[in-house]
């Protein structure tokens, strides 16, 4: 853990914080705007040690697990398609169909949520994926992936991700702050795509009956944060997640995300219609909301998902969970570990697009 | 010596049916049941005597009787019969329980307290973990209704708890009850033609069947099994979930979404026509659902129920018979255009 404290990220004042990040500011800016191809004369000496392990485990299209999408080779393929889908509305119309405690819809998840999402995440977003491996085949795990982008497209994404792209075919249960189960609509699709509550005693009992738990601690600070603040990692809550997984023995999955920051660059925030409206933030981007519904159109960014090697919980003793300094430590490591991997990717990146 | 179990709210059916269970248990006596009005339904060879709870010959009857088991089933939501109003109804549940405790308190006989309560002490918010535990704090506690009487009840026994802490105290929070001949807002609810549903809500719901509330309680009502305790406070629930969208089509009735604001006037209008008991927690309840976690039934009540969630609607559904849009008939439809593709025979 010693090496965990290799740059203090965060919490210092900002005037002094610039000075020190002139570099990586630059860094941000320069690969936000930078043409293909440019790379910058910092980025050479970082070593890169994942990235090429991991030949991009670019999607095959249609992986056919989900099974409604499975091609047919021969001709009746359409023929077979409509009578899956009959027989689906079949057990959607009457019923007869499983949700477990928590609502997860894993039919409805698998068949329809996910084929809706997977243009967006194949053909609008591109999202590569690399080091899906680090997430357990069986038992519980707790995916920790920074926050960003303005609205939660993110989550989505990184649900998409694991379900298409896991050997064994692993479910993704994101935690979801309690603004998504206030609104209508949103609370329905969230229940049912198996999302539940960010708090303690929801993450613990998805823990204990061995799911993957997905969570983004930054929350509200980190995906309403300003354009200029991209890829700077906010404050990780009060660490809780560290503590529920201490609990569970499960094993902490860095996860960081790289995109997600430009679909909506979020140049200023309306305090007064936030407040308004009781959400956190009210976003203003080059096109929202002057552009009325075309301004909620995402920039098709190119994204990058990287899972990091797992940091083990279970050494620690029981009563670990109650040590605060422990807790903090853990914390830390998580946050830099992603932070790094952040940059790293940053300065790969060829452009924001490509 | 055998044991003497008084039992109150015997004239609803749910009483009635526990003191009809409960006298075939060997070691009972004698049965007395409770209530302030007679019940239309026979309660076998139990003694009904006609008193108020909320009156303090309930002291009386307990010593003259040598009670030793007391079986507080009068904790409702709606009054009884058409006349009651909602006022007597929280005076049963509320007064009725104090005056109790304080005869059982008297009552040096009284080695055993079982109280009906339910889930609605929860409450039900969207900022509520998705599970409830025993322990779960409330994040805003019921405002009103059944909810607060219950929230209420339970706030007196765990005062009699300790201040008679030889008595085994056993509060059962029971999910909503359901079953061919459970009478409750919920089953009026989905006797509605069409059931109007909140927009943009799917609650999840959890039920337990009405033949697990009497075996529950007799379990409660006697001596523990060995490695079992039998005291203390349990959710009881069949096991699973249904979302509200899926118990109205295994009904086979078709919903009506309303907006929030609106569900509150319709509910209300609903409930002056009488046609169903319509309250705000009812509403929350169909809005944000509830769910309870059921391993200390499990493990410490040691209780298995035989109707799970689905199991226990699946039973409420039969003996409702179908609505507008009977699941049968739909699948039915179905699959005749499935066999009318020809890729489609043998798929189904």
């Amino acid at each position: 853990m010693a090496d965990a404290k290799v740059i203090p990220f965060g919490e210092e004042p900002r005037a002094k914080r610039k000075g020190k990040r002139v570099a990586r500011a630059r860094t941000d800016r320069t690969s936000a705007l930078a043409p293909v191809g440019r790379v910058l004369t910092q980025a050479a000496p970082e070593p890169d040690t994942e990235a090429p392990t991991v030949p991009a485990q670019a999607g095959p299209a249609e992986s056919g697990r989900g099974g409604a999408g499975s091609p047919e080779r021969d001709g009746g393929g359409w023929d077979r398609k409509l009578a899956h889908g009959l027989s689906f509305l079949r057990r959607r119309i009457t019923g007869e169909y499983e949700v477990d405690d928590f609502g997860y819809d894993q039919e409805l998840t698998d068949q329809v949520v996910m084929s809706a999402l997977r243009p967006l995440y194949e053909k609008y977003f591109r999202v590569e994926v690399k080091g899906v491996e680090n997430i357990p085949e069986k038992g519980a795990a707790l995916i920790v992936a920074n926050h960003s982008g303005t609205l939660p497209v993110d989550g989505l994404m990184l649900q998409v991700a694991v379900h298409d792209h896991h050997p064994a075919g692993r479910h993704l249960r994101m935690l979801a702050a309690d603004l998504v189960f206030v609104l209508p609509v949103v609370n329905e699709i969230a229940r049912k795509l198996g999302h539940t509550l960010a708090c303690a005693e929801d993450a613990q009992e998805l823990l204990e009956r061995g799911e993957v738990v997905g969570v983004m601690p930054e929350g509200f600070k980190g995906i309403g944060k300003p354009f200029s603040e991209r890829y700077k990692l906010q404050r990780f809550g009060r660490g809780g997640f560290v503590q529920t997984a201490l609990r569970a023995g499960a094993p902490i999955v860095p996860c960081s995300i790289v995109g997600a920051e430009e679909i909506y660059p979020m140049v200023g925030n309306s305090r007064t219609l936030a407040r308004l409206l009781g959400i956190p933030y009210f976003p203003l981007t080059p096109t929202f909301p002057w552009l009325g519904p075309m301004g909620v159109v995402p920039l098709p960014t190119k994204w990058t998902i990287q899972f990091g090697e797992p940091i083990p919980t279970d050494g620690y003793p029981p009563e670990a969970a109650d040590d605060p300094m422990l807790m903090f430590n853990l914390t830390d490591q998580v946050r830099e570990t992603i932070q790094h991997t952040l940059y790293k990717l940053l300065v790969q990146r060829r452009s924001v697009f490509f | 010596m055998g044991k003497v179990v008084l039992v109150t709210g015997v004239a609803r059916q749910l009483g009635g049916r526990f003191v009809r269970r409960i006298q075939r248990e060997p070691d009972v006596d004698r049965v007395i049941g409770v209530d302030a009005m007679p019940p239309e339904h026979h309660l076998g060879g139990a003694d009904f005597l006609r008193a108020d709870i909320r009156h303090p010959t309930i002291g009386r009857l307990l010593a003259e009787h040598r009670v030793d088991t007391v079986v507080h089933m009068d904790v409702n939501g709606t009054p009884l019969g058409k006349r009651g109003s909602r006022a007597t109804v929280k005076e049963t549940n509320v007064i009725g329980t104090m005056q109790l405790l304080g005869a059982c308190q008297k009552t040096p006989s009284v080695k055993r307290l079982v109280v009906k309560s339910s889930t609605n002490v929860y409450g039900s918010a969207p900022r509520d973990p998705a599970i409830f535990t025993e322990t779960t704090p409330p994040k805003s506690l019921p405002s009103g209704g059944f909810a607060k009487d219950a929230v209420e009840v339970e706030g007196y026994v765990r005062g009699f708890a300790r201040r008679r802490p030889d008595v085994a105290v056993c509060v059962l929070r029971f999910a909503n009850i359901l079953g061919p001949r459970a009478d409750s807002p919920l089953t009026q609810y989905f006797g509605l033609p069409a059931l109007p549903t909140v927009l943009g809500f799917d609650p999840r719901l959890q039920f337990v069947h009405e033949d697990d509330v009497i075996e529950v309680l007799r379990t409660a009502a006697g001596e523990p099994r060995r490695g079992t305790l039998n005291s203390g406070t349990f959710n009881i629930a069949g096991d699973g979930v249904l979302l509200l969208s899926q118990a109205a089509r295994r009904l086979g009735r078709p919903t009506l979404p309303f907006f929030l604001p609106t569900v509150t006037w319709v509910g209300s209008a609903l409930r002056s026509a009488g046609m169903t008991d319509f309250s705000p927690e009812q509403i929350r309840l169909l809005t944000h659902g509830r769910v309870v976690r059921t391993t200390q039934m499990r493990e410490t009540l040691g209780f298995e129920p035989r109707y799970t969630t689905a199991g226990a609607f699946e039973d409420y559904a039969r003996s409702r018979g179908p609505g507008l849009l009977p699941p049968a008939t739909l699948a039915r439809t179905v699959d005749r255009i499935a066999a009318a593709l020809p890729a489609g025979r043998g798929q189904n």
